[in-house]
């Protein structure tokens, strides 16, 4: 099988950056109970580029993510950050690796009890004390008005909609200007409308900031909107991954038939 | 009945079909199960609490989330804890003028208020109406949090949960509780005396000053501190009940529920430990 950095060489928009290993995943496995739900699975991202990781529900593509921010331990294998091993660091050590991550989580996990603004404001509350409360009050401005949603500032996340939470969690995300961009399923549940919209600004974020990202999706036709590579996993493991065009001229009878299905 | 497949002959013994050996367990599965439950219950407390003192020991210190927490716990709770007291103090006026009046003892009715209302009854009250109030509330809030993955976002943001969310509610709690328990006292000792001097004239200040005559600091402060560790309880129950919460709505009942009676349970027999304990330590 073509490791990451084999096809992504052959993309038509892959940057030149592509081989800095940002996010390296080698054969994890992770099981849960007599469950085993990923099965060896090795990925690659490296700056400025996007991985989809596509696949039926159930087939491990959110826990990736969450073995990948730390937030669940692999029962086998290895994920380093910029080259740092995960295995073995404490809540504190890791937080260091999680400021350079943004996770937008499928369903938005907006605080409650915050206001869209103190939702945006919360991770530089903790991580940019220096910062002064107008200078931050600028930032979530700033924050909000590159994902439209500047005029729900002050509403609570039960006022707006599901793909305006998708939209601040983005904003939350990316607040820290982390160099890594973690993304379950953020077109997941909206109209087609919204998640053109949400996928345009995936793209343009992409464009200006050049994060490694790594998309976990349902959508193949969002997958091929904003990834340079997609991997497809069938069973707890990788049955393909490469371009769309890979994935199409690929005779592997799950891949067809997951093509023909979207 | 069935007869498994094979017929009796007349005469001729038919062969016994084959049977596989099943031994008995050595221990019957579902109280292995429950005792390992329990074990591992205890096990996962231990590691809560460490993971929870090491987060508060080390900065960045939470403050503003403390002062927020203090609000929730104490200001909150104040008038529950108010009228609980105010109740109690009125029950157990009306039963110590009954029981010392057939004993000839009326005279002894301001200490023994006093006295009962400062040792027994105003911190276990406190300590169980602050448990169904804030453990509750506690409980069901980060159960909330953890299965719609707020609790996981914190986290994902490089903020420890622990730090943020249990220490400092722990901490409001132990920090409240005795000053809760102050109040519902100063409550139960001003009804106890209102339901007394509706029936004989008593002033109060003679009442206070009978009560408390020869009263010492060891006789209410340990009685009083003693609540710090009901607020450990609650505080250290709910939020490790509502941090493992699993299994959506249903998961975050249990919680609350299971929040309030653990730390209930544990509340009385902790009680029953330092009761024994002040006795001993301040004679």
């Amino acid at each position: 099988m073509p490791t990451a950095y084999d096809t992504s060489m052959k993309q038509k928009d892959a940057p030149a950056q592509a081989a800095v290993p940002f996010v390296a995943a080698d054969t994890l496995y992770k099981s849960f109970g007599t469950r085993r739900v990923l099965k060896g699975i090795s990925l690659c991202v490296g700056r400025g580029e996007t991985l989809a990781v596509l696949g039926r529900s159930g087939t491990g593509k959110s826990v990736l993510l969450r073995l990948i921010v730390g937030l669940t331990t692999p029962d086998s294998g290895s994920i380093r950050i910029q080259g740092q091993d995960l295995a073995g660091l404490g809540l504190d050590q890791l937080g260091e690796i999680r400021m350079k991550m943004g996770f937008l989580f499928q369903h938005a996990a907006l605080y409650d009890s915050l206001t869209v603004g103190e939702n945006v404001a919360f991770p530089l509350e903790h991580h940019r004390r220096e910062m002064s409360s107008a200078e931050r009050g600028d930032l979530v401005i700033k924050l909000l008005e590159e994902v439209g949603m500047e005029d729900a500032r002050h509403k609570m996340p039960s006022d707006i909609s599901g793909g305006m939470q998708k939209r601040v969690g983005l904003a939350r995300a990316l607040a820290l200007e982390p160099e890594i961009l973690l993304l379950d399923e953020p077109t997941a549940g909206l109209d087609p409308i919204s998640s053109g919209e949400i996928d345009d600004l995936i793209l343009k974020l992409q464009r200006e900031r050049q994060m490694a990202s790594i998309v976990v999706t349902h959508d193949l036709h969002s997958a091929k909107t904003i990834a340079n590579r997609l991997a497809l996993l069938n069973g707890g493991e990788v049955a393909i991954e490469g371009t769309f065009e890979d994935l199409q001229q690929s005779d592997i009878a799950f891949v067809a038939q997951f093509l023909k299905s979207s | 009945m069935s007869d498994r497949g094979f017929k009796a002959t007349s005469g001729v013994n038919p062969a016994l079909p084959r049977q596989r050996i099943v031994h008995a367990p050595l221990v019957n599965a579902p109280s292995a199960g429950l005792v390992t439950g329990f074990f591992e219950w205890f096990g996962e407390l231990g590691i809560f609490c460490w993971r929870v003192l090491r987060a508060a020991a080390t900065p960045p210190y939470e403050g503003r989330e403390l002062i927020r927490q203090l609000d929730e716990v104490g200001s909150k709770s104040l008038p529950l804890v108010a009228m609980a007291g105010a109740a109690i103090g009125v029950v157990v006026s009306l039963e110590a003028r009954y029981s010392l009046s057939r004993f000839g003892a009326k005279s002894m009715f301001p200490a023994t208020l006093v006295y009962s209302v400062i040792q027994v009854m105003g911190p276990i009250i406190t300590g169980l109406v602050v448990s169904g109030r804030v453990g509750a509330g506690m409980g069901a809030e980060l159960a909330s949090m953890k299965v719609t993955e707020q609790i996981d976002a914190i986290e994902a943001s490089a903020i420890n949960p622990y730090r943020l969310l249990a220490a400092t509610r722990i901490l409001a709690c132990i920090l409240m509780l005795p000053l809760l328990t102050l109040a519902a006292d100063a409550c139960a000792l001003l009804t106890g005396w209102f339901a007394q001097a509706l029936v004989e004239p008593l002033s109060f200040h003679q009442f206070i000053s009978s009560g408390f005559n020869g009263a010492t600091f060891d006789a209410v402060l340990p009685h009083t501190l003693k609540t710090a560790v009901y607020g450990l309880i609650i505080g250290v129950i709910a939020c490790f009940q509502g941090m493992r919460t699993t299994g959506g709505a249903a998961g975050v009942g249990r919680a609350a529920t299971n929040s309030v009676v653990l730390a209930s349970l544990f509340i009385i027999l902790a009680d029953v430990v330092m009761v024994k304990f002040i006795l001993v330590a301040f004679p």
